[in-house]
């Protein structure tokens, strides 16, 4: 299986499989039904006159798939929708990046997508959060806000007429990303919520799941208000000296290998389930470094087996 | 030499004249990449990465901004052959081998649906045995569809030859190197349309229709094996994710 080339012995290579084979028997049957691969028919009734959507074309009248991945209908539109496939950006969603580039009056953001995306010096808050027009100071100061190699957490403000993305980040939470891990993992296990930004007050920990895949475990930052700024600029410089406390940072090294874990095994990544698989591990003593081991990958497997089980069982 | 056996009728390695070497097919074995495959004819082993769509790295090579670009670039690696020699990266042979590849996977991209952006296929031969052309046309196929690139149809490809004035299917090493012609087919699938046909040495034109004949059911039995793989993967990521 993908990521996951474990040194497992025979009995985690039983209790694997049990477990995968149990989620599979659990897994509705339209769902394994609406599976499909490049250039398979797509059964409709032509009748109604349906909608082609994204993965599908029209081949001597018959609708054909162009892609490997689930059949999803809604009404009139039928479309395919992909698993592993770079992420699809729709407007507003929340997504983290990495700067590649600075370029006049921009950065430029990887974000898995196929093409870099754009954030507009124009469409940011400015640190001293004053609104105005950007000068060329400003401009010669972009290096001061994000430079090559910085996170950056951003929204997908939309598409120009040339195709490319732009990003915007008018509010205090979103911004540079520091002191924590970034973990890219497949896009479509990152589901689209109302809340993306995630404060774990036990940990003391930041998550951020990013839509596009990219996700971020860090330390807590409070979002100050705009005019508590000037009188914390003082704190603030003080504090960049202080490090983050070791605790803090062992609960961002346990969530990160949590999320690690789940999306080697391609769980769909939730909050209550990175917290549960760290919970987990923490009450039955594995050390952190032992969570990429294969007896944590056997047990969240199986754990993820069962809680799933279980969610069938009460809604039959 | 008797590349066929007059009396059994079997070959070198003990197939039948119209019988393929065994196949495997293995997604995602390349952790970093957008999409990857394992792919084995036999003893032909091959490894393609895909790559993209992503930012093009060197503008100077966009032809146009309406359609992605695709890069294919082949490899053998110093130890596949029986000889361990160093292999230079730009001769001529992966060259064209590349450039084939690139061709042939081009023809069924949806490449207008991915404009201002890049695909970058490696292929690396990690034993030869015969076909390895064939074989990194399909590892490349099982890669593309994996790492979620839209294709017209699923391009699969397979040599057949004509030794011992036997048309005999999937060419090992020992066969092509025999020196009779050796016809390398590739086609969609579905649509029925071949994308890729090259053939070294000469075939009277009725032999040469049979021999092709018998590579292109080589290419659709192919062709049948790699969407049962990736319909198997699919499911099985679809079941995880819940």
């Amino acid at each position: 299986m993908r990521d996951l080339h474990l040194p497992l012995n025979q009995t985690q290579r039983v209790r694997l499989e049990a477990a995968l084979h149990e989620l599979q028997t659990l897994a509705p049957a339209a769902a394994s039904a609406a599976a499909v691969t490049v250039a398979d028919n797509i059964a409709v009734n032509h009748e109604d006159n349906i909608l082609k959507g994204h993965g599908t074309t029209d081949q001597d009248g018959e609708v054909v798939a162009t892609l490997c991945g689930v059949v999803e209908r809604v009404n009139k539109l039928v479309y395919v929708r992909t698993l592993r496939a770079r992420y699809k950006p729709e407007v507003g969603d929340i997504i983290v990046g990495r700067v590649i580039e600075i370029a006049p009056k921009r950065w430029r953001l990887e974000i898995n997508f196929s093409q870099d995306a754009v954030l507009m010096l124009s469409s940011m808050n400015l640190p001293d959060g004053i609104q105005r027009r950007r000068t060329a100071v400003d401009e010669l100061n972009m290096r001061s806000i994000f430079e090559e190699n910085d996170v950056v957490c951003a929204e997908v403000r939309g598409f120009q007429h040339d195709g490319s993305l732009h990003l915007q980040a008018r509010s205090q939470k979103y911004g540079k990303l520091q002191r924590g891990q970034l973990l890219t993992v497949p896009a479509y296990l990152v589901k689209r919520r109302k809340l993306h930004f995630h404060h774990l007050e036990q940990y003391d920990v930041d998550l951020i799941l990013g839509c596009n895949g990219f996700i971020w475990v860090g330390e807590h930052v409070v979002v100050r208000e705009i005019a508590d700024l000037k009188e914390d600029e003082q704190k603030l410089s003080a504090e960049a000296e202080t490090f983050t406390p070791i605790e803090t940072r062992r609960h961002i090294c346990r969530l990160a290998n949590a999320v690690r874990v789940l999306s080697a095994l391609g769980f769909t990544l939730t909050v209550e389930l990175i917290i549960q698989t760290a919970e987990a591990s923490i009450s039955s003593n594995v050390e952190i470094n032992d969570m990429l081991g294969a007896e944590f990958y056997v047990q969240t497997a199986e754990r993820e087996a069962k809680r799933r089980g279980d969610l069938l069982g009460k809604k039959r | 030499m008797e590349y066929v056996n007059p009396l059994t009728g079997f070959r070198v390695d003990g197939r039948r004249p119209n019988e393929m070497r065994q196949l495997k097919g293995e997604v995602g074995v390349v952790s970093r990449a957008d999409g990857s495959a394992l792919f084995e004819m036999g003893n032909t082993r091959v490894i393609a990465a895909v790559y993209g769509p992503r930012e093009i790295q060197n503008r100077s090579q966009q032809q146009n901004n309406k359609e992605a670009l695709v890069r294919c670039e082949y490899r053998m690696a110093e130890f596949s052959t029986g000889d361990r020699r160093r292999k230079p990266k730009g001769d001529r042979r992966s060259t064209e081998i590349s450039l084939v590849i690139r061709q042939t996977m081009e023809a069924s991209i949806l490449t207008h649906l991915m404009p201002h952006s890049q695909i970058d296929i490696f292929v690396q031969v990690l034993q030869a045995d015969g076909g390895t052309r064939s074989a990194c046309i399909n590892a490349a196929t099982l890669a593309l569809a994996d790492a979620g690139i839209p294709m017209r149809d699923i391009v699969t490809s397979c040599s057949a030859g004509y030794l011992c004035s036997t048309p005999l299917l999937d060419l090992n090493y020992i066969e092509d190197s025999a020196g009779g012609a050796d016809v390398t087919v590739g086609i969609l699938a579905k649509m029925d349309k071949v994308t890729l046909l090259q053939m070294d040495a000469k075939l009277p034109m009725d032999t040469f229709e049979t021999v092709m004949d018998l590579a292109t059911e080589g290419c659709k039995a192919i062709a049948t094996y790699i969407r049962e793989v990736l319909l198997e993967n699919t499911k099985q990521l679809e079941c995880q994710r819940g």
